[in-house]
């Protein structure tokens, strides 16, 4: 199968990145240096090109409704040019994908606007309209993934770039979580304070067609996905596929540490089973870890506990380059799960002494 | 892009290089290999004393994206180790083919380097 490519594609090849493949996508992993680049989003701004990120419409009178019965957070305390955090879950409660959604300013026709992660875009498009005509509801929902670019520009210098890229210094001031229509270069999108790093940060959505004029219009070091890894292990953030995966590793929202973005008061598809959840607790929960021997934790090792028995599997993991010190996610039993807890990751035959820590690992 | 291969060394297929000290050799990773890992954050080659054997397994460098395990150019007795780089393993990035270096090995025998690549055979591998 051929790979998706972004429409900033020719463009990165000519800055000299090196590209992976991601969800399906062949993106740039690295322009310069994973540190680097890390540090330029801790010290100063950097921009990333996230356009294997989907993008799903939902507008008509039931968009509401089949927005609120597919999210496990509660849409209807959403204001129009707002955003919120929620899970896609299955009756069973597991996660099929997380999303950043968004009630569209009113100067939309569209409701809702959301952001499936890279791959999932077409089956949760399918599960959308699936589900609407199952409920008969009256909404349409449209896959626009290939008609924009998407780009996130991350660090405490971010907002400058913002007010100096839009030529309006109102949206420096733009809050957190909060969404609004901006134009870039001459270009109409949608400007919003949200991201992937752990910094205060902006992602923007603009018209394929005009993503090379807004990707130059922000003036910055240009980073890849290899850094928003590292950025967003150290923010204690989730990568879908990665640490939690329907099929490879199975996860509620409170396994996975997300139950802040679970509202049971609504109705939606996995409400009941994580009501369940809720009240007994998970039996397993994602918690981060710090190695305190020399080696790199990497997704798949064993974790064990203190007697060298294995309680758990490492889902992500990496020198933590802010920090300087090994560190990684990964689930293990509910009673093992404590900061300060001992425990060992196994690299190549070999337990490396770890601890637990509270989460996240890096907080600005 | 081009990279840095000197003409006073032999390399492996695998992007190791060994460079001949007179008896003992010492063995590092290429410019190339270095630039592919990217960040290198850590590394594990063998105790001095320890045996070695050509394209068998010399240890293992991890870069931020990537576990990369490492061969011998060379056959012999480890008779040193870069122990710099436990501390500072950027230093492969930074200057590979000098303070950069994993080892330094007593040869088993006179021939150690011969079935190396040389740096224009290296050249083609890499381009």
């Amino acid at each position: 199968m051929a790979l998706r490519t972004p429409p900033l594609g020719a463009a990165h090849e000519d800055r000299g990145a090196k590209t992976t493949e991601f969800g399906g996508w062949e993106m740039p992993v690295e322009f310069d240096s994973i540190r680097t680049e890390h540090e330029s989003v801790r010290e100063g701004v950097g921009k990333f090109d996230v356009s294997h990120m989907g993008e799903i419409v939902v507008s008509g009178p039931d968009a509401d409704e089949l927005m609120n019965r597919l999210t496990s957070n509660d849409v209807r305390t959403v204001d129009a040019g707002t955003a919120q955090y929620a899970a896609i879950t299955d009756a069973d409660g597991v996660i099929l994908d997380d999303t950043m959604l968004y009630r569209l300013p009113e100067s939309h026709s569209d409701e809702f606007l959301f952001v499936p992660n890279a791959g999932n875009d077409v089956a949760m498009e399918e599960r959308w309209e699936s589900h609407r005509d199952e409920w008969d509801l009256d909404a349409t929902v449209e896959n626009r993934t290939e008609e924009y670019a998407m780009i996130a520009v991350q660090g405490p210098d971010s907002a400058d770039l913002v007010a100096e890229a839009t030529g309006d210094d109102a949206l420096a001031e733009l809050p957190n979580f909060a969404a609004t229509d901006a134009t870039i270069a001459g270009s109409e999108g949608l400007l919003a304070r949200t991201g992937y790093t752990g910094e205060d940060g902006f992602e923007v959505i603009f018209p394929s067609a005009d993503a090379e004029a807004v990707w130059e219009a922000f003036d910055c070091q240009p980073c890849g996905l290899g850094a928003r890894d590292t950025l967003r292990m150290e923010a204690g953030l989730l990568l879908a596929g990665q640490d939690f995966d329907s099929e490879e590793n199975p996860r509620n929202p409170y396994e996975a540490g997300i139950s802040f973005a679970v509202d049971t008061d609504t109705e939606f598809v996995g409400r009941d089973a994580l009501a369940a959840v809720e009240e007994s607790g998970p039996d397993e929960r994602l918690v981060g870890f710090e190695l305190d021997e020399r080696a790199v934790p990497r997704h798949g090792y064993d974790i064990q506990n203190g007697d060298g028995e294995t309680i758990g599997t490492v889902t992500s993991g990496t020198m933590a380059p802010t920090l300087g010190v090994p560190i990684g996610l990964g689930y293990v039993p509910a009673d093992h799960a404590d900061p300060g807890t001992e425990i060992g990751i196994v690299v190549r035959g070999e337990a490396k002494d770890a601890h637990i820590t509270a989460l996240p690992f890096y907080e600005r | 892009m081009s990279f840095d291969v000197p003409d006073d060394r032999g390399y492996m297929e695998s992007h190791e290089w060994a460079s001949d000290e007179g008896g003992t050799a010492r063995v590092g990773i290429s410019d190339f290999a270095q630039d592919e890992l990217g960040d290198i954050v850590f590394v594990e080659f063998p105790d001095e004393g320890a045996e070695i054997a050509h394209d068998e397994q010399l240890g293992v460098v991890e870069s931020i994206k990537a576990v990369s395990d490492l061969y011998s150019p060379v056959s012999g007795t480890v008779t040193a180790t870069n122990d710099e780089l436990l501390d500072a393993p950027e230093l492969l990035n930074d200057d590979p083919y000098g303070e950069g270096w994993l080892v330094e090995v007593d040869l088993a025998d006179e021939s150690g380097l011969d079935e190396l690549l040389s740096a224009d055979e290296y050249r083609d591998q890499i381009e």
